[in-house]
């Protein structure tokens, strides 16, 4: 409706009728502003994440010959929500020529399926959209673009220690 | 650019008409008369919305099962971003929303805005009153903590008492066994589904109805003078800013009440029932024996059909009622009433227990492990202080403990405690009488001796160390974690405070597998002496 039109209607000259709607507007952006804020806060911002860079005990390492990767599986505690918990969790361990260890994340770098050791073809190969790795964790086809992610891994005794898993770079 | 967003606007206008409908809501015609006395249908409107998103958001963090609801509000409050403010929102806007529905109610009612042809618009309001109650009473369990658990004990208990029908009732509420999983999960799903669904469509109607109708001019009134936008918009927009700033000051500054994790065998809780909730409380007090279904449910039932039935009584048409002097000295004497049983019921509550929320930061000392704090009462009581200081004082005979630069293993150490002059042959110390345990809590004192260990010494209360020394003689660290150390067969011992009443940890020594019946820890007989000192000590451990 035009000025004139409504300044008939509610009696009110424009100058008073731009402050109230300014008023209207600018206090209702406000409460929003509040609401939204806390709100987007709290479920982007989540909980502070308490970084816990703890090695886990993996267990005794199994014989393990040089090229020939095999799963363990350990228990891991694991931060989720308001809960401590202890799961299952694996690993492919493999011993590369100098004797040096790596430890490689269960799941496929591209969509995040479990992978299987192949011995024929001695390659990972996932079952979903068959990527393939080879036993260094580089990749040898697609569709995964990263190399395996990686556990740090340590030595105690017999014993091996895995860190947080590190996620390996696109260029890897 | 403005005008693509007017060929916009105009695009959907259209193809929905959204627009013309918002235009013809704003430019409604109400009478002159209208003003801030109007605006408390709007403001209680805006707090149920506020209500629904933080409601949504609540759930997005929240376990709806016994037990797990307490921990998963714990994390909420104290480990999500913004999670006390949430919380705090919700909390105290269904206070706000009780005090802003019986101030809008009590305006129509001085209004005379009930009477004909509005009698629909008033009962579906009354019904609206009654859904927030509901709201109150289903939410108070939700938080699951002693407050929620021997709170609802009461309202199940009234239920039960309604003639003829109660044990169907408590059956209905899954309480007919007591308060457990099927009474929450009942009371969740009418918080979170009956009752919003009923409420949206409620409130429907009754907004509707107060279309149909238009807002009750006063009496001779000839005619709508004012449109809703922008006069009244603006003044029900202010009302609910007021009303909002009040809300987030008092979630940012005011702590939720939120206690312990509810414990049915924690005798000594004396429950008291929401604010607005009070009166009924302390009504009950006056209908003893026989007489107690009058308090319970003959008048609060008796008051409803009144509630409904004011229109139908009060049939006096709109024109001659003037002044309404004696509708509005019925408000007064009705929140009168309303205030003296309140009051009167805040009187005799015994005050309740701090909450847990605001709980004071955990003393320095009580992040040391529990064989060190019995270690500094062992080198106490075997007055090693006589040869040693600890970080300065006058020169004394031993080396200073922490500024010393030998420091000894702890094989050496326990032979030093046993027989002093075996390893210190020039020594007149006697031997000193300890056990294993307290051999070891002392030499863990002594190696991990730091000017920074030292430091949070000084203000360690005595029974904390008794309680640590119980602590340490009873082997409880086998079993248990204190501060990250000790096994890991039974629950770790930090934030037992936040989880259970000493009552309940009294009765846990006593017999465990009563309380726990998977629990493979042996009965404890302490001393009295004893028993308060470990519950002081464990008690003082922090989340």
């Amino acid at each position: 409706m035009s000025d004139a039109e409504s300044t008939r209607q509610t009696g009110l000259n424009i100058k008073r009728r731009q402050f109230l709607n300014g008023i209207v507007w600018g206090l209702g952006s406000l409460i929003f502003g509040a609401l939204s804020g806390s709100a987007g806060a709290y479920l982007l911002a989540g909980a502070g994440k308490e970084h816990r860079e703890e090695w886990t005990d993996a267990g005794d390492l199994p014989e393990l010959r040089p090229g020939v990767p095999q799963e363990i599986t350990f228990e891991q505690s694991r931060v989720d929500g308001w809960k401590v918990r202890n799961e299952k969790a694996s690993a492919w361990v493999v011993l590369d020529n100098n004797g040096s260890l790596a430890a490689f994340s269960p799941l496929c770098t591209h969509l995040g399926c479990a992978y299987q050791w192949s011995a024929q073809q001695k390659q990972f190969s996932c079952p979903c959209h068959g990527s393939k790795f080879s036993v260094t964790g580089a990749v040898i086809s697609g569709p995964a673009a990263r190399s395996l992610d990686r556990y740090p891994t340590k030595l105690e005794g017999s014993r091996v220690w895995l860190g947080p898993v590190q996620v390996s770079r696109a260029s890897d | 650019m403005e005008s693509g967003i007017r060929r916009t606007i105009d695009w959907v206008d259209g193809r929905t008409g959204f627009e013309t409908a918002l235009r013809n809501f704003l430019s409604e015609e109400i009478p002159g008369s209208a003003g801030w006395a109007q605006v408390f249908g709007s403001v209680a409107l805006f707090l149920f919305l506020t209500q629904a998103i933080t409601g949504v958001l609540l759930a997005f963090n929240y376990a709806p099962t016994p037990g797990e609801a307490y921990e998963s509000l714990l994390f909420i409050v104290r480990k999500v971003a913004a999670g006390k403010m949430i919380h705090g929102l919700h909390h105290w806007g269904a206070s706000l929303m009780i005090i802003v529905v019986f101030i809008h109610m009590a305006q129509v009612f001085i209004y005379g805005a009930y009477k004909r042809p509005r009698e629909a618009t008033w009962i579906a309001g009354s019904i609206l009153l009654l859904l927030t109650l509901a709201f109150g009473l289903t939410g108070y369990l939700l938080p699951w903590d002693n407050r929620a658990y021997w709170g609802t004990m009461v309202t199940t208990r009234i239920i039960s008492s309604v003639p003829v029908v109660g044990s169907s009732l408590l059956r209905l509420i899954g309480a007919a066994e007591g308060i457990g999983v099927l009474t929450f999960a009942r009371f969740y799903a009418l918080h979170t589904m009956l009752l919003p669904a009923a409420s949206v469509t409620l409130i429907a109607i009754h907004v509707y109805l107060v279309r149909r109708h238009g807002i009750t001019p006063r009496p001779f009134e000839p005619k709508l003078t004012q449109r809703f936008y922008p006069r009244q918009a603006f003044r029900d927009v202010v009302a609910i800013f007021a009303t909002f700033a009040i809300l987030f000051a008092a979630a940012a500054l005011l702590e939720v009440p939120l206690e312990r994790l509810a414990d049915p065998t924690d005798t000594s809780y004396v429950p008291r029932p929401e604010w607005y909730f009070l009166f009924l409380f302390q009504l009950l007090k006056l209908f003893q024996g026989a007489m107690e279904p009058i308090g319970t449910v003959v008048l609060p039932t008796i008051a409803v059909l009144a509630l409904f039935a004011i229109p139908f009584v009060d049939r006096t048409r709109l024109e001659r009622s003037r002044g309404r002097v004696l509708a509005a000295a019925l408000v007064v004497l009705v929140f009168a009433i309303w205030g003296t049983l309140t009051a009167a019921a805040v009187l005799t509550s015994p005050p309740g227990s701090p909450p847990l929320l605001t709980a004071a930061p955990a003393a320095a000392w009580a992040q040391l492990p529990a064989e060190q704090i019995a270690g500094l009462g062992y080198f106490h009581s075997a007055h090693c202080d006589t040869c040693h200081n600890l970080l300065a004082g006058e020169p004394k005979p031993g080396p200073n403990l922490i500024t010393s630069e030998v420091h000894h293993a702890r094989p050496w150490l326990i032979q030093h405690f046993n027989n002093p002059s075996l390893v210190l042959p020039s020594t007149k110390v006697a031997p000193m009488h300890f056990s294993l345990p307290q051999l070891n809590a002392l030499s863990l004192f002594i190696e991990n001796l730091t000017p920074d260990s030292a430091s949070k010494l000084d203000d360690i209360p005595m029974n904390v160390i008794q309680g640590a020394q119980t602590y340490v003689v009873s082997a409880c660290g086998s079993c248990h974690k204190v501060n990250g150390a000790g096994g890991g067969i039974g629950p770790p011992l930090n934030g037992i405070a936040d989880r259970r009443s000493k009552q309940w940890v009294k009765a846990h020594f006593l017999a465990p597998q009563k309380l726990s019946p998977e629990s493979i820890m042996p009965p404890y007989h302490f001393s009295s002496a004893e028993e308060n000192a470990i519950l002081v000590y464990l008690f003082a451990l922090p989340e």
